[in-house]
């Protein structure tokens, strides 16, 4: 294995793009080192990111929104109070990833990358509508978190493309964004089902809202038909009843050791409500 | 494979070794510079036994390559006593018996030490949020927690 501390995501790429076996980025490495060491993946070369100026950064950008470094890591992210201001669903999904001693080293990027369909920061990204920069040999381009995850483990990015950063919205007035997951204890595992809700408000009503879905499908996925179910409601009753109807529709989980299907489906519907609940409450200035 | 010079810092002194760059951290510490202090439980982040601050952040040793300290700062739980006198949590752990095997216990002192640097009077609930990522199969937690908050009281009533 060779190691790459790199300069610049340029050179990042012209060795990922020339290298022959296998490679792989390295930010954080809390999810590449532990499959090093279990043998899951054997890097030919492994580049290290954290040397790019930059990748640590945290940025307002003019029109409001937030532009996050590859290497910046849980942490860093849970200590920016401006962001955590605007975004704290976003947040608050990076911050439930692994130990203290994990949130030390584990980023965003890293937690998008490595595919987990029950990866607890991407329903926040998804629902709060970010972006990445990704950079690779055919050149750089914009994509969506929410086109990212392709299957578990996989992603949609091309051999040798590298995400830079990740780009949050404008927060914009009376928005509020939330993320829950179930886990059967209180720290320390991983999402049986999770899902972020980020929304508008109006005076009492909903004018747009985004519902994202976490462990109940090979992917994290958006689920319109619940955003939609919330628009144009004052979360009464029968909007929270269509939501959680919307959300149990659109699962497709698995059983296993952590939930069978149906208490994923169940759950899916009972976190959806939790969090439309907190989101709104934000979005209306309250604690939450 | 050919193996890469690095030099680092680790308990406020100079070090340097060369390592293959699939080397952690922590098989760097035991292996090559003798700190033996960091265990190895899991090697794969889970169980907090390896805890060291990277550049003051608290990590998981096991979770980063050797090649990754180039020019930054290590510390260790062999940097915690100074000139032979105990941390004031090594003495609480050891008045309140907050260790059994010990195994877990370096990774927890200074987990411990990194909560007390950067919040001086922690709840019991932020303790043991802090210390989730430190597992010990011994103790049952609640002696580790007591002797945490007396430390931080000693050492509040200190400064």
């Amino acid at each position: 294995m060779r190691y790459h501390a790199v300069g610049s995501f340029d050179e990042a790429v012209r060795i990922s793009a020339s290298a022959t076996g296998v490679t792989r980025f390295l930010a954080g490495g809390t999810d590449v080192l532990v499959q090093l060491r279990a043998g899951i993946v054997q890097p030919d070369d492994i580049i290290d990111i954290k040397h790019v100026p930059g990748v640590k950064d945290i940025t307002r950008r003019a029109d409001g929104g937030w532009d996050i470094g590859a290497a910046v890591s849980g942490v860093e992210l849970g200590a920016h109070a401006a962001l955590c201001r605007d975004w704290p669903g976003v947040v608050e999904g990076m911050r439930l990833v692994g130990s203290t001693q994990v949130q030390g080293r584990a980023t965003l990027t890293g937690n998008l990358c490595n595919g987990s369909p029950a990866a607890d920061s991407v329903p926040g990204l998804m629902a709060a509508g970010a972006t990445v920069s990704v950079t690779g040999p055919e050149g750089a381009r914009v994509m969506a978190v929410a086109d990212i995850p392709k299957s578990p483990g996989k992603t949609n990015l091309k051999p040798g493309e590298v995400i830079t950063r990740v780009h949050l919205p404008p927060r914009g007035a009376n928005g509020g964004d939330s993320y829950l997951r179930f886990i059967p204890r209180t720290e320390m595992d991983i999402a049986v089902v999770g899902c972020a809700v980020n929304l508008r408000i109006d005076g009492d009503t909903i004018t747009e809202a985004t519902v994202a879905l976490g462990a109940v499908a090979p992917t994290v996925m958006l689920v319109p038909a619940a955003g939609a179910a919330l628009v144009g409601s004052t979360l009464d009753d029968a909007a929270l009843d269509a939501l959680v109807i919307a959300a149990r529709a659109a699962c497709r989980p698995i059983s296993d050791k952590r939930g069978t299907a149906e208490f994923r489906i169940e759950v899916a519907g009972v976190l959806a409500r939790r969090a439309a609940s907190i989101a709104y409450a934000r979005a209306k200035g309250e604690t939450a | 494979m050919s193996r890469i010079h690095i030099t680092t810092t680790v308990n406020g002194e100079a070090a340097e070794f060369l390592t293959d760059p699939r080397e952690t951290l922590l098989d760097v510490l035991r292996n090559q510079l003798g700190l033996t202090g960091s265990k190895e439980g899991c090697g794969t982040g889970d169980c907090g036994a390896c805890s060291v601050l990277l550049d003051g952040v608290l990590v998981s040793s096991c979770l980063v390559l050797g090649v990754e300290v180039q020019g930054k700062t290590v510390e260790t739980i062999e940097g915690m006593a100074t000139d032979g006198a105990l941390h004031p949590l090594q003495r609480h752990f050891i008045e309140h018996a907050a260790l059994q095997c010990g195994f877990c216990t370096p990774g927890i002192l200074v987990a411990a030490k990194a909560l007390l640097a950067q919040n001086d009077n922690p709840t019991e609930t932020e303790i043991r949020y802090w210390l989730a990522g430190n597992l010990c199969r011994c103790t049952g937690y609640d002696k580790i927690v007591r002797a945490v908050q007396d430390a931080a009281a000693e050492m509040r009533g200190a400064a």
